[in-house]
């Protein structure tokens, strides 16, 4: 099945035919070919691990219009994957670095740049221009977005994500086919599934994904081979190993059914339970906090206080401040170790996770139980300096 | 007979660590019972209050979806393989 391309104004002057010549000789591709994917247009959503190699490879491509959609600064820990960005771009808007480096690999592209959030107002808008639809998004509400959007407009939508080291990857919205929705009708409460940045990723897992999503977008606009329509191939990086799962159109789905329920986009963050999504992860109740510093003036003042810190092993070998390591996901079952009569103070990173256990310790009983605001990193930021921040 | 679970890496942190479970079961509906059994912490990821899978959990069996198949009561032979697939998104 192919995007409905039209190529016939298109051509290519010597020195594209001299750039794409490794492309033109395959009969998969020909001059023919080379002319669809000048005369396409595709739209990436976000330019970080996945839009990275995904970028790079379209544009190296000859894709002629890419729709970049990023509002992101480039942050200093995104350069362990983010291939796409440099040091001497920390700081800066990740589309204009990615602007920059695509238009000097080549400048046959026209790229269209959206500094913005995407969200419902501004979706079908952006969405309309675009022949191809690329989600490297970081959220769950985002992809509900893009899936819901690319439906609505009848544009495919090249799926990919990542977990660790392992990945996922798919079409959805295609003719005929299934959406995201007919394989994950819902999205996980907020805080069941972690980010990179608290569960890590393997820096060169959104690079296998990113380019097994370029190929399935050029796949799409030459239509050759056997796009991933209705199949999701699960990556095992550690294990090298390449699985595919059936998906199927549900008939019943909200938005691409025979009887859609969906016929606009709604608000994404209500459907994925997200308040606030890019503030501290607190838990509903009030729980107690204390900040760094009058922390560090109890310490220093003698005071009896229990130390408790809920993360990993390997984060404490990072670095620590010589708290009681029981983490999180430990705690239900060594909760007998804690003395409840004991000032008991928690930390994690940066304090979502020591919520959560000041809240569950509150609910097994504990008293007097407070969570460090802004966790070590907070600490490192603020009191000693000389801490690894990561 | 023993057949194979696949663990998704993000809940392999609650089933022991482990990539693989073999459970004896004749259907997916007990496969995954005595799976939780094994592994209590898991419940709660994979079924919510009321026992039912969550929807941003998937079960394939082989590379099937059992929503398609016949749900809990799919029948498993020994060369088969359960495939548990969480929804994820990565990000920062």
């Amino acid at each position: 099945m192919a995007v409905t391309i039209d190529s016939s104004q298109t051509t290519l002057s010597n020195e594209e035919i001299l750039r794409y010549s490794r492309h033109l000789i395959m009969p998969e591709v020909t001059m023919e070919g080379q002319k669809k994917l000048k005369a396409a247009r595709v739209l990436c959503v976000g330019t970080g691990g996945l839009g990275s190699p995904l970028a790079l490879y379209l544009a190296a491509a000859g894709v002629g219009t890419l729709g970049l959609v990023d509002f992101d600064v480039v942050d200093y820990t995104n350069l362990q994957r983010q291939v796409l960005h440099s040091t001497a771009d920390v700081g800066r808007l990740k589309l204009d670095s990615a602007i920059d480096k695509l238009k000097a690999l080549n400048p046959f592209v026209e790229i269209k740049r959206f500094d913005t959030y995407l969200n419902s107002q501004n979706a079908l808008e952006i969405i309309k221009d675009f022949d191809i639809v690329a989600d490297g998004t970081d959220n769950f509400a985002t992809r509900y977005l893009v899936n819901d959007a690319c439906v609505l407009s009848g544009k495919p939508n090249v799926y990919a994500s990542i977990f660790r080291f392992e990945g996922q990857a798919s079409i959805f919205g295609a003719e005929d086919g299934p959406c995201y929705r007919c394989l994950y009708p819902e999205a996980p409460p907020p805080g069941l599934v972690p980010s990179c940045a608290e569960g890590g990723v393997l820096g060169v897992l959104p690079g296998l994904l990113g380019v097994m999503q370029a190929t399935e977008v050029i796949k799409l606009i030459l239509g050759v081979g056997e796009p991933l329509i209705g199949r999701l191939v699960l990556v095992d990086a550690l294990a090298m190993r390449f699985r595919e799962m059936h998906i199927r159109k549900n008939p019943e789905c909200p938005v691409c059914g025979a009887h859609p329920t969906v016929t606009e986009l709604i608000d994404y963050n209500q459907f994925c339970g997200v308040r606030g999504e890019e503030s501290e992860a607190t838990t509903s109740t009030k729980i107690p906090e204390i900040p760094v510093e009058e922390f560090k003036r109890r310490l220093d003042s003698g005071e009896d206080i229990y130390v408790l810190d809920v993360r990993e092993p390997h984060e404490y070998q990072i670095c620590n401040i010589h708290g009681h390591l029981i983490p999180l996901g430990d705690l239900p079952k060594r909760v007998h170790e804690l003395d409840s009569s004991l000032e008991i103070v928690v930390h994690c990173k940066s304090g979502a996770r020591s919520a959560k256990a000041v809240d569950f310790l509150r609910q097994s009983g504990f008293k007097r139980v407070t969570n460090l605001t802004g966790g070590i990193l907070a600490w490192a930021d603020r009191i000693d300096t000389s801490l690894p921040k990561y | 007979m023993p057949i194979k679970v696949l663990i998704p890496t993000p809940l392999r942190s609650y089933a022991g660590k482990q990539a693989v479970v073999e459970v004896a079961a004749q259907t997916v509906g007990e496969a995954l019972s005595h799976l939780v059994a094994q592994f209590p912490d898991l419940r709660k990821h994979l079924f919510s209050e009321d026992g039912k899978l969550r929807s941003f959990v998937n079960v394939y069996l082989n590379d099937e979806d059992i929503r398609y198949l016949n749900k809990d009561a799919t029948p498993v032979k020994e060369t088969d393989t359960i495939s548990i697939v969480p929804s994820v998104a990565g990000g920062r």
